[in-house]
């Protein structure tokens, strides 16, 4: 990409356009929404899915998911359209498209499901299909190792996530989540409820990447510039933030709730927008004020005033425009010089102009000045944290420093490069073609056009989301740009006076940073030695598990099954052993020494014509007691099989080597005699019980009236039970042709 | 296995076998026997005819490939089950047809349960004959 | 009746276990077969022993006269005989073919697939 903008534009064809008006007409569909949710409405969609289990496939429209969903759409057109030129003519272009439609599906999905299990579907897809996007790259290593890092910490978090919805249903008797949220009450009643919520908050804090779980997210920049903008922007990273935001009415008001997110919260806000000023990378940094963000995000969601819930609300917007505008335009500028380096750039200002507006308006937004959107959320935030009744201080003080910091980041990414020092000479940079300054001066213009006219946002989409929130009213507090001379308004000028000092010594700052995060233990390094753990572990647990022995796998599997038998019959207790012998005549006990003596021959022989012989003896004893028995069909196959087996032993044995001496092993005699006591055992006790004989019965009163044959054995192979007996005679014709292709091998492969 | 006496009365003996199998696999239906029982009869005439006069002659006397007849043998017991389809019934239910039937006899009865009967043998045989030729020419 | 022959299957079991552990592919193959008439027998007691007469109809009846050995358990052991016999003779092929390729019987020494140095 370094090569500068493709002279030619002419995107992809139809594999690029296709994308963009789909997801055009999507976001066009949601516009056309607004009316029916401005004015309080809830759209429901619902179709059975799993009746058995009660699952629907079921979507609820209200202020919340529309927000989510108009984001989604919006963003997504835009960034695919940017896509289209900033990928012009790459080879796989119709995977990318494909991967970033398939992920703008999934995340709309995820937010207007109102089912649980709809909903971790939903969330399931989005960890994939963004795994995917993250790894686009995948002839890089480092892709691939960051993807797989983000597929592993949010997949791992989902099956928490999915534990918590189980749990979750099983409390409330329903999977649809409308359902769930009017049981508020007793679920913060119910014992259930803190298990509930350590799942649901791993989940969603892997998802969104709050810190100990932010690691992943820098990382994830391995993926192309747009899909940065989209994912971290909009969506991915903001499904936990939805989740979290969902499931507000219904589980947020009690301590645990509270503490948890304000403390994770403020925590991941101040923290990353230092790590956002130490880096120098302007995507890295833009990666970081993300984690600052999503911290604020959740910060107020722990809180449940009308302040705090309309300050997400706005801050959700605002941080969406602003975000994927910088993204964007961090990508143009990447195209245009080759490099993302803060030191290597400036004085792009001239060179860009329609790029550099956008950025400037972006970074306004984001910085918090007036009149911008921008501001008016920042009001709200240090409005929403006085009115935090516990630690007000503590709150409105990480919200200051960190917009504080976000300021200076601002400066960083969105003034420095452009306005201030020139040119390198080694770039030649020009602007940007209009498919990828579009996006970013159409979010970064809306930025701007909310904060002049708020009332446009708060009516169409703010007020439908708090009350979404809270579920009243009365809660939502307006959005306007002068409130008069309060505290809050105190709160933006220190912030000002702070962001500025912090840009005008960022640089002695980054280098101190640099020094004091140096001490912090690396959790990305802690993640690879965990990862290499684990691989060794798998490796020594193979190679005794899976030692490749024969007769080790042998050993473990009777001694599973002399176990499992034996522990049944002590579990369900021996069973009374009527020994009763008195009807064993002469044939019958000289019929079974006989087979005895032939499997103890077998057994201890070291002659391969002694075994044979052996096995023969065996054999015809075995036919004996069928022909004693009054079985005549299965004493003659038996026979017929047995002089078989002595014919095909005979010729392959001829061709082998004699058998070795056998040595004595005493775990193999005592695991040997374990399996058979413990058959004989279960063969006894299935005798001495009642032996149903419905089958039987039925077979013998319906074989001639029915199926007119005389020889109930036959009518039952070749009628009752044919198509078992077919499934039979497959096997055999499939045994014969595997062996027979075995043999033939033999001769070809001319290894003997 | 050069014995010219062996050799003679194996022919006759297999050829014998051969009829007997087929006699075992009729009657299944009423007394002891049936496609299993036949199949591995017949098999084993063909084996002792291999045995005695080499692999060649036996497979000279059979003209067909084994696994073609083993194939064979499953596709007639397949269309025998499908047969009772075109009469409405589940898969593999006997279809039966009495010629010349009175009140008292039921004549000669004709029925596809005979034909899957027939499959069977033929699938036992085949699949037999296949291991038995193919190891005594391989090994 | 049923006890005696469930001994002798116990036997029969606990010598073919034995011979499968040997690690010697012909003592593997001599176990296989004892456990699988050992398995086709089981089968057969656990459908209960008679002196009876075979499960046939005599002519001019409907149903059997009299007792009649159970017929179920002996349908279930004919074809599992037949099938028992593909099987063995699908193993016997395979070991004689590893003999021929590997020059060994002993399925300890066949490590092709994975060898021991490479775990190491």
């Amino acid at each position: 990409m370094a090569g500068g903008f493709p002279k030619e534009v002419r995107g992809n064809g139809l594999t690029g356009i296709v994308p963009v008006l789909f997801a055009a007409g999507l976001f066009a569909y949601f516009v056309s929404l607004v009316p029916n949710i401005s004015s309080n409405e809830v759209l429901r969609w619902n179709s059975a899915w799993v009746p058995s289990l009660g699952i629907d496939l079921a979507f609820l429209v209200d202020g919340l998911s529309l927000t989510f969903a108009l984001l989604i759409s919006g963003i997504g057109t835009l960034v695919l359209l940017y896509s289209n030129t900033y990928l012009a003519g790459h080879p796989q272009y119709a995977r990318f498209a494909l991967f970033l439609t398939a992920f703008m599906v999934s995340m709309l999905g995820l937010v207007l499901a109102d089912d649980l299990i709809l909903l971790f579907v939903f969330w399931e897809l989005t960890t994939i299909t963004s795994y995917m996007l993250i790894g686009f790259s995948h002839e890089g290593e480092k892709s691939r190792r960051n993807a797989l890092q983000a597929l592993f910490v949010t997949g791992a978090g989902g099956l928490a996530f999915l534990a918590g919805l189980i749990l979750l249903a099983t409390f409330a008797g329903t999977t649809s989540i409308s359902g769930i949220l009017t049981m508020g009450d007793e679920l913060r009643a119910h014992a259930l409820y803190l298990p509930i919520l350590i799942l649901l908050l791993a989940g969603t804090l892997t998802k969104s990447a709050q810190v100990p779980f932010h690691f992943w997210l820098p990382n994830a920049m391995a993926a192309p510039t747009p899909v940065s903008a989209f994912l971290h922007s909009a969506t991915m990273v903001k499904a936990g933030i939805y989740v979290m935001a969902r499931v507000h009415p219904a589980m947020s008001g009690t301590d645990v709730w509270l503490w948890t997110l304000t403390i994770l919260g403020a925590l991941t806000a101040v923290f990353s927008s230092l790590l956002a000023l130490r880096q120098t990378d302007l995507k890295q940094a833009l990666a970081y004020t993300t984690l600052m963000a999503l911290g604020t995000l959740t910060l107020f969601l722990g809180q449940e005033s009308g302040y705090a819930m309309t300050a997400f609300a706005t801050f959700l917007v605002v941080h969406s425009l602003y975000k994927a505008s910088l993204f964007l335009v961090v990508g143009c500028i990447d195209t245009a010089t080759g490099t993302r380096e803060t030191d290597q750039l400036g004085g792009l200002g001239r060179l860009m102009p329609i790029t550099a507006v956008a950025a400037a308006l972006a970074a306004l937004s984001m910085a918090g000045f007036p009149p911008f959107l921008g501001f008016i959320g920042k009001e709200l935030k240090y409005a929403g944290a006085i009115a935090v009744a516990s630690e007000p201080v503590l709150v409105a003080g990480a919200a200051l420093l960190s917009n504080a910091l976000m300021l200076a980041v601002a400066g960083v990414v969105a003034f420095r490069p452009f306005w201030r020092g020139s040119v390198p000479s080694t770039q030649s940079p020009q602007e940007a073609p209009w498919q990828m300054w579009l996006g970013p001066i159409l979010l970064a213009g809306l930025g701007a056009l909310f904060g002049i006219y708020p009332d446009l946002l708060q009516v169409a989409l703010i007020a439908p989301t708090v009350i979404s929130l809270t579920g009243e009213v009365g809660e939502v507090k307006e959005l306007k740009l002068w409130a008069g001379i309060n505290v809050p308004l105190m709160l933006s000028i220190a912030t000002f006076v702070l962001g500025l000092l912090i840009y005008a010594g960022h640089v002695r700052l980054r280098a101190f940073l640099g020094r004091a995060f140096a001490v912090l233990p690396d959790l990305d390094l802690g993640w690879d030695r965990f990862l290499d753990g684990l691989k060794a572990f798998a490796k020594w647990q193979t190679r005794i598990v899976q030692n490749g022995k024969l007769s080790s796998y042998l050993f473990a599997t009777f001694l599973t099954i002399a176990a499992g038998l034996l522990l049944t019959l002590v579990y369900t207790g021996l069973p009374t052993i009527a020994v009763d012998l008195s009807d064993v005549e002469w044939k019958h006990a000289s019929i079974a020494l006989l087979t005895i003596a032939g499997a103890v021959l077998a057994l201890f022989t070291n002659s391969r014509i002694a075994g044979i012989a052996a096995l023969g003896v065996v054999g015809i004893g075995i036919a004996l007691i069928f022909i004693v028995f009054s079985a005549p069909d299965v004493a003659i196959t038996q026979l017929l099989v047995e002089t078989l087996i002595v014919v095909l032993v005979a010729v392959v044995m001829l061709r082998l080597p004699s058998l070795p001496k056998a040595e004595f092993r005493l775990s193999h005699a005592l695991l040997s005699v374990a399996v058979g006591a413990s058959v004989s055992l279960i063969l006894i006790a299935v005798v001495s019980s009642p032996l149903d004989m419905r089958l039987t019965d039925y077979f013998e009163a319906t074989s001639w009236p029915e199926a007119f044959g005389r020889n109930i054995v036959n009518v039952i192979l070749v009628d009752f039970r044919a198509l078992d007996t077919f499934g039979e005679i497959a096997v055999v014709v499939i045994a014969a042709l595997s062996a027979y292709a075995l043999l033939r091998t033999t001769r070809k492969g001319g290894s003997s | 296995m050069n014995s010219v006496i062996l050799r003679v009365g194996t022919r006759y003996l297999a050829g014998l076998l051969l009829v007997f199998s087929f006699y075992m696999m009729l009657r299944g239906h009423n007394e002891p026997g049936g496609g299993f029982i036949g199949g591995l009869t017949g098999a084993t005439g063909f084996v002792l005819y291999a045995i005695a006069c080499g692999t060649h002659d036996a497979r000279a006397a059979l003209r067909v490939l084994p696994q073609t007849i083993a194939i064979w043998g499953l596709g007639i017991a397949l269309t025998a089950g499908l047969f009772a389809a075109l009469f409405g019934d589940d898969l593999f239910t006997g279809q039966w047809l009495f010629i010349g039937a009175t009140e008292d006899d039921k004549g000669l009865p004709l029925s596809s349960v005979l034909v899957f009967d027939i499959g069977v043998y033929l699938v036992v045989f085949g699949s037999i004959l296949t291991i038995v030729f193919a190891m005594e020419e391989e090994i | 009746m049923e006890v005696l022959f469930a001994i002798t299957i116990g036997v029969l079991v606990a010598a073919s276990v034995y011979l499968m552990l040997s690690n010697h592919l012909l003592r593997f193959i001599f176990g296989l077969v004892l456990i699988s008439n050992a398995a086709n027998l089981t089968i057969f007691v656990a459908g209960r022993l008679t002196d009876g007469a075979p499960p046939l109809i005599p002519e001019g009846a409907d149903a059997p006269l009299g007792d009649v050995a159970n017929a179920l358990p002996q349908a279930l052991v004919l074809t599992a005989i037949v099938i028992g016999f593909g099987l063995f003779a699908f193993a016997i092929v395979l070991v004689f073919r590893a003999w021929t390729t590997l020059n060994s019987l002993t399925p300890d020494d066949m490590r092709l697939a994975e060898p021991e140095e490479a775990q190491k």
